[in-house]
């Protein structure tokens, strides 16, 4: 497929619900729109594979996830030119995007720029975490999702936060059996959450969130204030070892599914030079937006988990809600023919209410975000806790200079799955913030690509006289 | 390492290292690769290490493998085809 109308009114990277609700107002509202995502089909991982999976019995994956084809179907019928399998690797500040798709890299202009790359699962550095057998409880969903494939053999669910439970309850509809669920909510979490309980018992959160621990824990073995998880084994996981109020246990596993919380997918708005703010509350990086939703770049806006987690509805609205800002932009003389901001300003509030209680009740405890020893904080190139520490004992003040004497984040994921690991482990040595240790410094291509693909793109002359000689 | 609650969905042939199995169609490489009870997908080029797909959606590289020829692919973002050839990866990449 080619890209029809380059230049475009509107790039959107990301196909998820704020990227299908940003294309559904702006494709909506006549402006040529492109909606680029890596995976094959729409939906982003919440809504993964929506349009396709095999899972047809409604009740397994519940109706908050088949909510999803009708914003999918909503923003193929708006017009929007929707790619899938196409890896954004390059974005830069005069909203030039570079991306492969179907074995070519092409650029593409647009005078527009949302960003939806959505969230990925906060790092769980264990011992043993690198294992065959340890997935991430999201990875497990894709399967289920997208395959119709669930764990076969002994499978333990551990960590935090809504979307474990949601998982386990989803596996036990679909008939598998799970031989505990570690959680590992500190208890103080519960007293640091009660401030937040009005705003919580009203949000949409509160009932189904409660129905959600019920189902699960009358049929799961559910062991609270866990803490110490060790994944164990040779070349593959065999048993996952953990303290809890009990005393110590150890569980014979095949698959240990992990999880505590999702964070912004920066990556890309990073390389883009998008100036981002360490979120205290949220304990991850977030872009630094003005009032209107607005980066530190002209044109380039970011809309749903990437700014802060916010979940599915949230990030519906605010992808509409950048859409509308991008009409407003290009073709205001179309607006009147976009819903009404008000109307997504309000059902964003109504999306964002109760988050507050449920950024305090599942931050992840500090001994799953801070690994000490021989555990492995960046997986890629095998760097330890123990080896990181050293080095910042001889000087390496921040995570670029981590890079310098460990390769630490250099590996094929470019600090996705360590660089939160490395700044609050370098924070917590040096005694010094989050904000003042910094992040990687992220540069283009985010996503690894041939050279035979860079070579084979179309060149300026200025670029090909650069290289070529005689 | 992983079951399948319905079996049927259309079926594609391809080959891992070489031994012919079969997956359905929409399934990753890496979950074609779970469900014929492979434990691993590669080795890591520092220590030999086993590992195996860890995040399903493109972030952490761990399903890195050999399709057609071509290595270092990520198994969860290509969706098996007829006649796929897959192979694990060991250690190192190499240059031809
Ligand atoms: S399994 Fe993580 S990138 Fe493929």
């Amino acid at each position: 497929m080619s890209a029809g109308a380059n230049p475009y009114d509107v790039a959107i990277v990301g196909a998820g619900p704020a990227g299908l609700g940003a294309a559904a107002i702006t494709a909506g509202a006549g402006l040529t729109t492109l909606l680029l995502d890596e995976n094959p089909t729409p939906g982003g991982q919440i809504y993964r594979a929506v349009t396709t999976t095999p899972l047809k019995e409604r009740s397994i994956l519940g109706g908050d996830y088949w909510a999803g084809a009708a914003l999918v179907a909503e923003a193929q019928a708006s017009g929007a030119e929707i790619v899938g399998g196409a890896t954004v690797w390059s974005l830069d500040a005069s909203r030039e995007l570079a991306a492969s798709w179907a074995g070519t890299s092409r650029f593409i202009k647009a005078r527009r720029v949302i960003l939806a790359t959505g969230a990925l699962e906060r790092p769980f550095p264990i011992p043993g975490w690198t294992l065959p057998g340890v997935m991430t409880a999201g990875a497990l969903q894709t399967l289920l999702k997208s395959s119709g494939l669930v764990p076969d053999g002994r499978l333990v669910l551990a960590g935090t936060g809504p979307l474990l439970w949601l998982f386990a309850a989803q596996l036990l509809r679909a008939g598998a059996r799970i031989e505990a669920l570690l959680d590992t909510t500190p208890w103080a979490n519960y007293l640091r959450a009660l401030p937040h309980v009005p705003a919580f018992a009203i949000s949409r959160y509160a009932a189904q969130g409660l129905a959600l621990r019920r189902e699960v824990a009358r049929q799961v073995e559910v062991v609270s204030g866990v803490t110490r998880l060790r994944a164990e084994g040779q070349g593959g996981l065999a048993s996952v070892a953990f303290a809890a109020r009990s005393g110590e246990r150890r569980l014979m596993a095949d698959v240990l599914a992990l999880h505590q919380g999702v964070v912004p997918n920066v990556n890309l708005a990073m390389a883009a030079g998008i100036a981002h703010r360490w979120q205290p509350a949220q304990l991850c990086w977030v872009p630094v937006l003005d009032a209107a939703g607005n980066t530190s770049i002209d044109g380039i806006a970011i809309a749903g988990d990437g700014t802060g987690i916010g979940g599915a509805l949230a990030a519906e609205a605010q992808g509409r809600l950048a859409g509308l800002a991008a009409v407003a932009a290009v073709a205001p003389e179309r607006l009147a023919r976009v819903p009404d901001r008000q109307l997504l300003a309000q059902a964003l509030a109504r999306a964002e209410r109760g988050r507050a209680l449920l950024d305090q009740l599942f931050a992840p405890p500090r001994w799953s975000r801070l690994p000490e020893g021989d555990t492995i904080v960046c997986r890629c190139e095998e760097v330890t806790a123990g080896q990181l520490l050293e080095a910042v004992g001889i000087g390496a003040m921040g995570p670029n200079q981590a890079k310098a004497f460990l390769r630490c984040g250099m590996g094929p994921c470019q600090g996705r799955l360590c660089g939160l690991t490395v700044t609050e482990l370098i924070s917590k040595a040096r005694g010094v913030a989050p904000a003042e240790v910094g992040y990687f410094r992220l540069r283009p291509p985010v996503k690894p690509i041939t050279l035979a693909e860079l070579a084979a793109m179309a060149h300026t002359q200025r670029a090909v006289a650069a290289v070529v000689r005689e | 390492m992983l079951r399948r609650l319905l079996e049927e969905g259309q079926r594609v042939r391809l080959t891992i290292d070489g031994k012919p199995v079969t997956a359905c169609v929409g399934d990753s490489v890496a979950a074609a690769m779970l469900s014929c009870g492979l434990r691993y997908c590669r080795t890591t080029p520092i220590s030999g290490e086993k590992r195996a797909p860890y995040c399903m959606m493109g972030v952490c590289f761990e399903c890195l493998v050999t399709i057609d020829g071509i290595n270092n692919r990520q198994g969860c973002l290509i969706e098996v085809r007829e006649g796929m050839r897959i192979d694990t990866q060991l250690g190192r990449r190499t240059v031809e």
